[in-house]
């Protein structure tokens, strides 16, 4: 497939995307701490208009028309920000989720120190991560990757206490060293067969590579794949991510949803199917290793997840084994699976951003931070325990949770690859998941409270009349309805899984 | 246009002239108006040489063997525009507090080194080079002494070196003028036609100016006399005058190419500059003072530099194929964005290090304590330097950086890639060690050191830089098209 087909309008839209949440980021540096209000108006501002453009953009997106903002950085490679289905798929989940987690972060900020910082670096990680969603040439990626992880460290390291910083640290060293490896990947490839931009189906001239020297183009895909990799949490490349539980709630939230986790599977995405092209990297026979990785890292993941009683850590285990579920849909040559694996991004996405709300929920209103303190809860927070409920089902994959269709999808894509036995690996990531998170849900509804335990009620939040303070629980249980919504309606058309298929076919051409 | 040219090289040195004869608060004045202006005069040179090409002057309309001869191509101007813009940013940082310039001496001594600066970057031959460069030597010496009795010990091996250096230098030059008879670097290229003379002339020319930018195993000058200069100082110390001596370096190697040997040579240097990178970036982890760092950390950063060498000149030599020439190019603009980012941001570092000193009381990493959330924009400013020296993106020494992998690649000479890489992450390392000590947060606010107060431009000054730093990787064809102007590679296949 040539660039040739579809006509590329030349635009400063996909620009705008970007400085919507630039501008309030550079914005609320200059903020004193007390202006709250016009903090609060540049955020949400920033946010809203950016969900605005996605859904703006994307009914002629689908049909057919490519916007695209280009600029030199070096003379023969572009920076390139362009609007085509998976960069709008990836771009709106972030919009939504960051209007969502900004809520929820004003709300969980409320009276603490330091918020225009907090919120500064905040905007820019989503510009960061709606850059990588834009990019369209690996030059451009990289340049948001480095940015995303920059951006982060800040936001990890918040708290500034020697637990902080140690898990900033550690997050840096790996996502620093795996963004050097990335640097190399791109640096040889671009070498080798000039500015690599984003084409669905794969690059020509990636794939006259592969013909010529199928040697270098496996080592090229290994070592970009490397560098992604750290960021995507596979097994080995995965020890940053409990660590980087030190961060705030939100930020975490976001770390697992849609800004650090997912730019790593997202470049996977990129490099499978937009550089290489499914079949070349298929008969370069480079799929089936990273489909053997993927189903490691699932079943290590919930092993882990198993063991562990603090609640954000079990959260941060199951994000290693769920994000794996993009990569192993994309590393099967079928489109079902592609789909599977893409729509996985936005669901896993919801999800997970529900899940880590009602951790922080757990945190902020009664002081419960481990799996083991959490009989009864229900009674107490019926709310937050029913969207946590709904996205536990979703997670091991229940129908008609968003969970189900994902798997439902990866399943019947694993039998029309010819890789029957990744069913397997699905079944038993189901009942690993089951076994973890089926526990915490019956605790919250069905267990009594131990006796003498006294939930202890933060002394700085005026008893609320609903069971947590509205800024926090609405953003959970709208994104715990969305991804029931995913689930209930994924036939419907412009829903997550409409557009995933769309997405996957034009990669088969 | 020609009396630009020398405007920029009779202005400082007159206004030098002034300053040392006004009383202090007048010569302060008349320094900062006259960093401005001399900041807008590099900015129009740049514009010029960018629209109309290469430009040449005489002083005092002498014709050139015996008039002093002026010439400003591509690179010429970028460097001219670097001093500038960092020159005149130092400026206004310098004229916030008299501490920082560390005496009433610094408007003159500073403007003769301004003067120096640009001549080098302007002479038209090697003897003008020469004297230029010693101008250098003593402006930044004397600037060096500023720094009190503490610092007299480093400014006198920093004179030494300097000397020593420039000795060197001149010994080359004697050597080039007793074989060619001429001075001017082309015709000397083409009478010495690439002997032995000529690689003994390019070999000590070169170990002079390395002396001179501290090029491992060379530097151990550096590190005392840039850390222990006033907080104006160092910045136009490390960001600057190191950046003259290499430009010389560039100008001898792509002026003599095709000497036997040369390839050699370059290969050494190469490897010491690659040595350099690794080296210093570790010994600049495990200082404890902040200045300390951001001084070793210079030598760390001239060890790229210097990889030019090794990636240029096979694409110099007269057979040159289309790869390596173009790997010569990519390298010369690699080079090129990184020399103007590592002085944007390295000056921007030292200025936000002296800040944080001044602040402080002390620039020991340990009384840093709690700087991320007291002078969030200092902090900001020296993350965003060391960011931009990391060569991470989106700062303009990735595009540098970018540049040289990619002409490694395409010279055939991989082995300086993971030296390029993992020169950048030991950069990142010290930058987040200082970052972390700032980011501390004692438990009890009465553990913090007391601040004292800072003027804002001390502030708003180096973060200004940082940011232009940041920004120029987005966009910078420009700058890169400058440095192409009257450039030799042009001829190239």
């Amino acid at each position: 497939m040539t660039p040739g087909e579809v006509p590329v309008q030349n635009d400063l839209v996909p620009l705008v995307m970007l400085l919507a949440s630039l501008t309030p980021a550079v914005l609320i540096f200059f903020l004193r701490e007390e202006q709250v209000r016009l903090r609060t108006v540049l955020n949400l501002g920033g946010a809203l208009a950016k969900v605005g453009l996605v859904i703006w953009l994307v009914p002629p997106v689908v049909g057919g028309t490519r916007l695209e903002w280009r600029s030199t950085l070096v003379p023969g490679i572009d920076l390139v920000l362009r609007a085509e289905p998976l960069s709008l798929f990836f771009a709106g989940l972030s919009a939504v989720l960051w209007l969502v987690t900004t809520v929820f972060a004003i709300g969980y900020f409320e009276q603490a120190p330091h918020r225009s910082r907090f919120f500064g670096f905040f905007s820019l990680c989503v510009t960061a991560s709606t850059g990588i969603a834009l990019s369209g040439n690996w030059v451009t990626f990289l340049i948001f990757y480095e940015l995303l992880t920059l951006a982060t460290y800040p936001l990890v390291a918040h708290r500034q206490t020697p637990e902080a910083l140690a898990g900033a640290r550690t997050y840096l060293a790996y996502t620093l060293t795996g963004g050097v490896v990335l640097l190399l990947g791109v640096a040889w490839l671009t070498s080798l067969v000039g500015p690599v931009e984003f084409t669905d189906g794969g690059v020509e001239e990636v794939a006259r590579l592969a013909q010529e020297q199928p040697v270098v183009a496996t080592l090229v895909f290994g070592t970009i794949l490397t560098g992604l990799a750290v960021k995507a949490a596979l097994v080995p490349l995965h020890g940053w991510l409990p660590k980087a539980m030190v961060a705030p709630a939100p930020v975490s939230a976001l770390l697992h949803a849609v800004a650090v986790v997912k730019a790593g599977v997202f470049g996977i995405v990129r490099l499978v199917h937009h550089t290489y092209g499914p079949e070349v990297a298929q008969a370069l026979g480079v799929l089936l290793p990273l489909m053997l990785l993927a189903c490691v890292t699932i079943v290590y993941g919930s092993v882990r997840a198993l063991r562990q009683d603090s609640i954000k850590g079990r959260l941060a285990y199951s994000t290693v084994s769920q994000v794996a579920y993009v990569t192993l849909g994309v590393s099967m040559v079928s489109v079902l699976a592609t789909t599977g694996g893409v729509v996985h991004i936005v669901h896993q996405g919801l999800m997970k951003i529900t899940l880590f709300f009602c951790a922080g929920l757990f945190a902020e209103v009664l002081s419960l931070h481990k799996v083991s303190e959490l009989p009864g809860v229900g009674r107490r927070m019926p709310l937050t325990s029913a969207a946590f409920t709904v996205a536990a089902l979703g997670m091991i994959g229940l129908p008609p949770m968003a969970g189900f269709v994902s798997k439902w999808q990866l399943g019947l894509g694993s039998i029309e690859a010819g890789q029957s036995w990744v069913v397997v690996v699905l079944v038993l990531s189901s009942l690993l998941n089951a076994a973890y998170f089926l526990p915490v849900v019956y605790a919250l509804w069905l267990r009594t409270p131990e006796e003498g335990v006294q939930w202890h009620v933060e002394q700085r939040r005026e008893r609320p009349a609903v069971e947590a303070p509205k800024a926090l629980l609405l953003p959970a249980v709208v994104t715990a309805v969305l991804a029931l919504a995913a689930g209930l309606l994924a036939a419907a058309p412009y829903a997550p899984l409409d557009m995933a298929r769309f997405i996957a076919e034009l990669s088969y051409g | 246009m020609s009396d630009l040219l020398a405007a920029l090289v009779l202005v400082p040195l007159g206004a030098a002239v002034v300053t040392a004869l006004l009383p202090a608060r007048a010569a302060g004045r008349v320094g900062l108006v006259v960093a401005l202006a001399l900041g807008a005069g590099s900015v129009l040179l740049a514009l010029e040489v960018g629209s109309s090409g290469v430009l040449e002057a005489a002083l005092g309309d002498w014709s050139i063997p015996l008039g002093i001869g002026l010439r400003a191509d591509g690179l010429s101007a970028l460097m001219v525009l670097l001093t500038g813009v960092v020159g005149a940013f130092v400026s206004v940082y310098a004229s916030g507090s008299a501490a920082a310039r560390g005496g009433a001496l610094f408007w003159p001594v500073w403007l003769v080194l301004w003067a120096g600066l640009n001549a080098v970057y302007l002479a038209a031959d090697l003897f003008n080079t020469y004297v230029a460069l010693e101008l250098v030597g003593l402006g930044a010496v004397g600037l060096v002494a500023l720094g009190g009795p503490a610092a007299l010990a480093a400014a006198l091996r920093y004179l030494f070196v300097a000397v020593l250096g420039s000795l060197a230098y001149l010994l080359g030059v004697g050597l080039v003028y007793a074989e060619t008879a001429t001075l001017d670097i082309a015709t000397a290229g083409q009478r010495l036609e690439g002997g032995v003379v000529m690689v003994t002339a390019l070999s000590l020319m070169t170990v002079g100016m390395a002396l001179k930018t501290a090029l491992f195993p060379l530097h151990a000058w550096l590190p005392p006399a840039h850390s222990g200069a006033p907080a104006a100082v160092s910045p136009l110390l490390s960001a600057l005058v190191v950046k003259a001596s290499f430009y010389v370096v560039v100008r001898l190697w792509f002026g003599l190419p095709g000497a036997d040997g040369a390839m050699a040579v370059a290969t050494l240097v190469g490897v010491l500059g690659a040595v350099g990178v690794v080296w210093a970036a570790v010994v600049a982890l495990r200082q404890t003072h902040l200045k300390r760092m951001v001084a070793y950390s210079t030598v760390a950063q001239v060890g790229y530099l210097f990889l030019l060498l090794p990636l240029a000149v096979p694409g110099l030599a007269a057979p040159a194929g289309a790869a390596e020439a173009d790997a010569a190019r990519l390298a010369w603009s690699g080079v090129a964005a990184l020399v103007v980012a590592h002085g944007l941001a390295k000056s921007a570092m030292f200025m936000s290090a002296g800040t944080l000193a001044r602040a402080h009381g002390s620039d020991r990493l340990d009384d840093l304590h709690g700087a991320v959330t007291r002078m969030p924009a200092v902090a900001m400013t020296f993350a965003l330097s060391g960011v931009c020296l990391a060569g991470l993106p989106p700062t303009l020494a990735f595009v540098g950086k970018w540049q040289l992998v990619q002409a490694a690649l395409a010279a055939g000479q991989w082995w300086w890639v993971p030296v390029l890489l993992v020169g950048g992450l030991l950069t990142f390392a010290y930058t987040a060690a200082g970052l972390r000590a700032m980011f501390d947060e004692p438990q009890r606010a009465d553990e913090l050191v007391e601040l004292r107060p800072v003027a804002r431009r001390m502030v708003v000054a180096p973060l200004v830089l940082a940011v232009l730093a940041v920004a120029l990787g987005l966009r910078s064809v420009e700058l890169l098209a400058l440095v192409e102007v009257g450039s030799v590679l042009g001829s190239l296949p």
